[in-house]
């Protein structure tokens, strides 16, 4: 014991030190004058998240790392009882013969084989046993528990279900293998010069397939199985299932095509659809609301579930910010960027955020298996979610020529934010409380329980960066990119993933094998790490060097390794996907029952 | 209790509309209504042409909004960008509808991978450098990660020396191509809205909220302050430069944001576009009064080399001085150095 403490010491004041050095050796070339910008309120901030995702990290491997101690120990103590037997060997006279005489006759003792069950032959009358076996195996991964009982669920529904994650994946590895050819441009420039593939034209495919490719068809997949299931009723209509799947797969394949062939809708970020195509992601949307929300009319429970809370006002709201932002009449000059800042704002909160939120309040306690922490602080995390996020789009834009009062209002609202992040963040981590050997016992729980830690460290750090202080170093820099990577992936994806591992194995009946998706975690888990650090720590430097006012190229050579190391964070991604569609794949295959068909004869035998 | 969202999904859908609807309508339509009526063009600022419009188009189709902002924040470190802050009026003309199919083009941006276009067609006003750059970007820059646009343009067997605008591909960039390499219609139309991204001049005094307090020591670039320039004496510059002697900027920085773009960091030129400071007659002339003269007034007299723009309204006589003292004592070069006073009088003479 005191050899493993001793170790974990050492490391933890290895590690404040680290904490100590960091910011020191990060910014060496940082003036006296600029030293003082580390005592500002929004840096602070966001520093000290940054920390705490490192230090997160650090609490990980130290947990692993204390592991592998105690193994060496158990053999020290094995050493120390070796020691205690040469001991007694050394004692002398009757007693120890005694003593010996005994340890003889206990030692050259035999079991007969009978002594419990006496001398009947053994029979499994009740068809208990499934199967038996004689060999041990060391696992090297640690095992984690397997589905005991699928859900029923309508094989009509199930189909639905099934095609919506199963597209979901695809475009998951389409757009982030776009995301991942985007990042090595930074890195080699001149890979290709065709107009198809280049940046300006793959950017926007990359965001748009992730954000109405991905992340909402997987969103609205488990929804199908959520609106259903708490309200204790039947889905409304499969078929409108069926052709709001077709126009979200229709609007996005047609919507990448045209961007890359160079018809987009103006440029501003997450708008790039030109109408007509966002036209038909909008009946999409607008059946699986319909949809949802005739579910909701006709539950059988008398009380909405919170989760359908969240999902029926993420569609809602979606609904309307699309038409808002897509309306011509108030988008000339400054009238567009003002939208566009309102756009891309709420359709990463009230679309990406509230839906995600209100799936976990139904997978988080559905896989702990217990019920949600506080109801009510989940009802007031939905109306200050809409109140507050509505208002921050405008702090994309702080400095720009749009209206003072506007960009103060965005501000004051972001930090407003704390409070529906950090009820939810509450919440999800008090319903975790006294579950956490569950944690490490679940292959889905790791998956939501960093999605909760990225909620509230990311939204933090979005809160953080939108003070006019932090806009100096930050804003227009890398340090943007890895936050929106923190958000959609650390938060959203994560979340995402966590369900689809809780759902897919219930509703198909086929486990996915448990160290596939261990290794679909770490690798996604540790190349996000990669890509955000990177990032913010190169785009912390090109801020400060803006500041300076060297000459802009400089800045472009020094974030060179930095964009290095993000297409490695990004590699690292974009592998874990593929293992990721690898597993969809693997709980979609036809099941050959060779298990459950011998069970059912058997069950089916007994019963004869 | 009047309103049971718990119970009643018409009532808890209703709310979650009207509510979220006038937010929005408060926080985006009415601002965004607010900001597109009250907003007319500059005295002095022109509309675009139709050959602007379709660059401002080809622009847009190639996504270059993911890098290059257009937005001078109203924050010292973006002096760098432009004359004076953006105002709404500068957009005036250029962030109107496109056409039935597409907006308003989203100039602003969110992120400055490139630099910021604002002023560009001040900065960079050589039609020849941005035919190349845009080709590869790497010829003329070659850190710079920005994409090559070579589909925007054609290669010809023998092109009309006339009337198609041939591109003088360094041998490293020409991808073993034969003939000449000529710029399309898009190419020119694209070159003709970015030379046309001019800041207009407003009457008021141009003013930027200063870097935070902690940096405010700062608040002049480093570019102009008297860090040490290679080849000036700058150990004694302070006291010389009052006396009009050796400048104070610093020639290096000067050179490498602005002059290098053209005639390269390694002082080398590119071959039949922009000619070589190294081993120069003018730069190594031991009488100045041309090379200032040039930097002052542009140049235009090499046969088969572009254009050079006058500098006169751009750099103040201290920083001509310490550019030219940078030419004159870098790449093997080994000319004597020249004081503030020389470059003064030259630009009396001008005037």
């Amino acid at each position: 014991m005191k050899y493993s403490k001793d170790f974990s010491l050492s490391f933890g004041t290895a590690f404040i030190f680290l904490i100590m050095l960091l910011p020191t050796t990060l910014f060496a070339q940082a003036t006296e004058d600029q030293k003082e910008i580390f005592t500002h309120a929004g840096v602070v901030g966001a520093l000290v998240i940054a920390m705490l995702l490192l230090l997160l990290f650090v609490f990980i491997i130290t947990a692993k790392v204390n592991k592998l101690i105690s193994n060496a120990q158990n053999e020290k103590k094995a050493r120390e009882r070796r020691s205690l037997q040469e001991e007694l060997l050394s004692l002398e006279g009757k007693d120890l013969d005694e003593l010996l005489q005994k340890r003889r006759a206990a030692l050259l003792y035999k079991l007969k084989g009978t002594e419990l069950s006496g001398t009947a032959i053994p029979a499994d009358e009740k068809g208990i046993i499934k199967s038996a076996t004689t060999e041990m195996e060391v696992p090297f991964l640690s095992e984690k528990k397997y589905v005991k009982a699928p859900l029923k669920v309508d094989p009509g529904l199930r189909n639905l279900i099934m095609a919506f994650l199963g597209m979901a994946a695809f475009w998951l590895i389409f757009g982030t293998s776009v995301g991942e050819y985007l990042g090595i441009k930074f890195v080699s420039p001149d890979i290709d010069h065709l107009a198809w593939l280049s940046f300006g034209r793959l950017r926007p495919v990359h965001t748009n397939t992730v954000f109405y490719g991905w992340a909402s068809l997987a969103m609205i997949g488990l929804a199908y199985f959520v609106v259903p299931r708490t309200s204790n009723t039947k889905i409304y209509s499969l078929k409108m299932g069926w052709w709001s799947l077709g126009f979200f797969n229709a609007a996005v394949l047609i919507g990448d095509l045209f961007l890359m062939g160079g018809i987009n809708n103006g440029g501003g970020e997450y708008r790039e659809y030109i109408w007509p195509v966002m036209a038909l992601f909008a009946i999409g949307l607008l059946l699986s609301t319909i949809n949802f929300y005739k579910t909701i009319a006709t539950r059988k429970a008398s009380e909405i579930y919170i989760s359908n809370w969240y999902i029926l006002a993420g569609c809602v709201w979606t609904l309307t910010l699309v038409t808002i932002s897509y309306l011509p009449w108030y988008q000339n000059g400054l009238g567009e960027t003002v939208i566009q800042g309102y756009y891309m704002h709420n359709a990463v909160g009230m679309w990406f955020m509230t839906f995600t939120l209100g799936l976990m309040y139904y997978y988080l306690p559905a896989a702990l298996n217990k019920p949600i922490y506080s109801y009510s602080l989940g009802v007031l995390a939905f109306w200050t979610q809409m109140l507050f996020y509505t208002m921050i789009g405008s702090h994309h834009f702080i400095f720009s020529p749009l209206p003072w009062w506007l960009q103060t209002i965005a501000i004051v609202f972001s930090v407003g934010m704390f409070i529906p992040v950090i009820a939810g963040t509450t919440n999800f981590l008090m319903t975790m409380k006294g579950s956490w050997k569950a944690i490490s016992d679940s292959y889905v729980l790791p998956f939501l329980l960093t999605g909760v830690v990225y909620y509230f460290l990311g939204s933090s750090q979005g809160s953080f960066e939108a003070f006019r202080f932090t806009n100096y170093a930050w804003h227009l820099t890398d340090y943007t990119v890895a936050h929106s990577h923190m958000t959609m992936y650390g938060i959203v994806s994560f979340m995402l993933w966590g369900c689809i591992y809780y759902l897919l194995p219930r509703i198909t009946n086929r486990e996915p094998n448990q160290a596939y998706v261990g290794m679909h975690f770490w690798f996604a888990f540790i190349g996000l790490l990669l890509y955000e650090f990177s990032l913010m720590i190169g785009g912390t430097e090109k801020g400060l060097m803006w500041m300076e006012g060297v000459p802009f190229i400089q800045t472009v050579v020094k974030m060179a390794p930095y964009w290095l190391w993000r297409a490695i964070g990004g590699s690292l991604m974009l592998f874990s996907h593929f293992v990721f569609a690898y597993n969809i794949y693997f709980m979609f295959r036809k099941e050959k029952r060779e298990e459950t068909s011998s069970t059912d004869t058997i069950s089916e035998l007994s019963l004869a | 209790m009047f309103f049971n969202f718990h119970k009643n999904h018409k009532e808890l859908l209703l709310t979650i509309f009207v509510m979220y609807a006038m937010l929005s309508i408060f926080i985006a339509v009415v601002p965004a209504i607010d900001v597109q009526e009250n907003n007319g063009p500059l005295p002095n600022e022109k509309d675009m042409t139709e050959q602007e419009r379709h660059g401002l188009a080809i622009f847009i189709e190639n996504g270059c909004v993911a890098c290059h902002t257009q937005q001078v924040r109203d924050i010292a470190m973006d002096k760098m960008w432009g004359g004076r802050p953006s105002i709404p009026a500068d957009y005036f003309y250029s962030k109107e509808r496109m056409n039935v199919w597409q907006q308003s083009p989203s100039l602003l941006g969110s992120e400055r991978t490139g630099p910021d276009l604002t002023n560009v067609g001040e900065r960079l006003n050589s039609p020849q450098w941005q035919y190349l750059h845009l080709y590869n970007p790497r010829a003329l820059v070659p850190q710079s990660i920005m994409p090559a646009f070579p589909f925007l343009f054609k290669i010809k067997a023998k092109a009309d020396s006339v009337r198609d605008v041939i591109l003088a591909v360094p041998d490293n960039f020409r991808r073993g191509i034969k003939g000449d390499i000529v710029a399309t219609q898009d190419a020119k139309d694209l070159v003709a809205y970015l030379l046309s991204l001019k800041q207009a001049s407003i009457p008021t005094p141009d003013q930027f909220l200063p870097n935070p307090t902690s940096l405010m020591k700062k608040e002049q670039p480093s570019v102009t302050s008297a860090s040490a320039s290679p080849g000036s004496s700058s150990d004694s510059s302070a006291a010389m430069a009052s006396a009009g002697g050796a400048p104070k900027s610093n020639g290096q920085a000067l050179f490498t944001s602005t002059c290098s773009l053209c005639h390269q960091a390694s002082g080398e030129g590119i071959k039949g576009a922009f000619p070589a400071l190294k081993g120069s007659t003018i730069v190594n002339d031991a009488d100045p009064t041309l090379h200032i003269k040039i930097i002052l007034e542009g140049y235009d007299a090499i046969p088969g080399y572009g254009v050079m723009p006058p500098f006169k309204d751009k750099f103040d006589d201290d920083q001509v001085a310490a550019i030219i003292n940078y030419e004159r004592t870098s790449w093997g070069n080994n000319a004597k150095t020249i004081t503030v006073d020389d470059v003064k009088k030259i630009r009396a003479t001008i005037k």
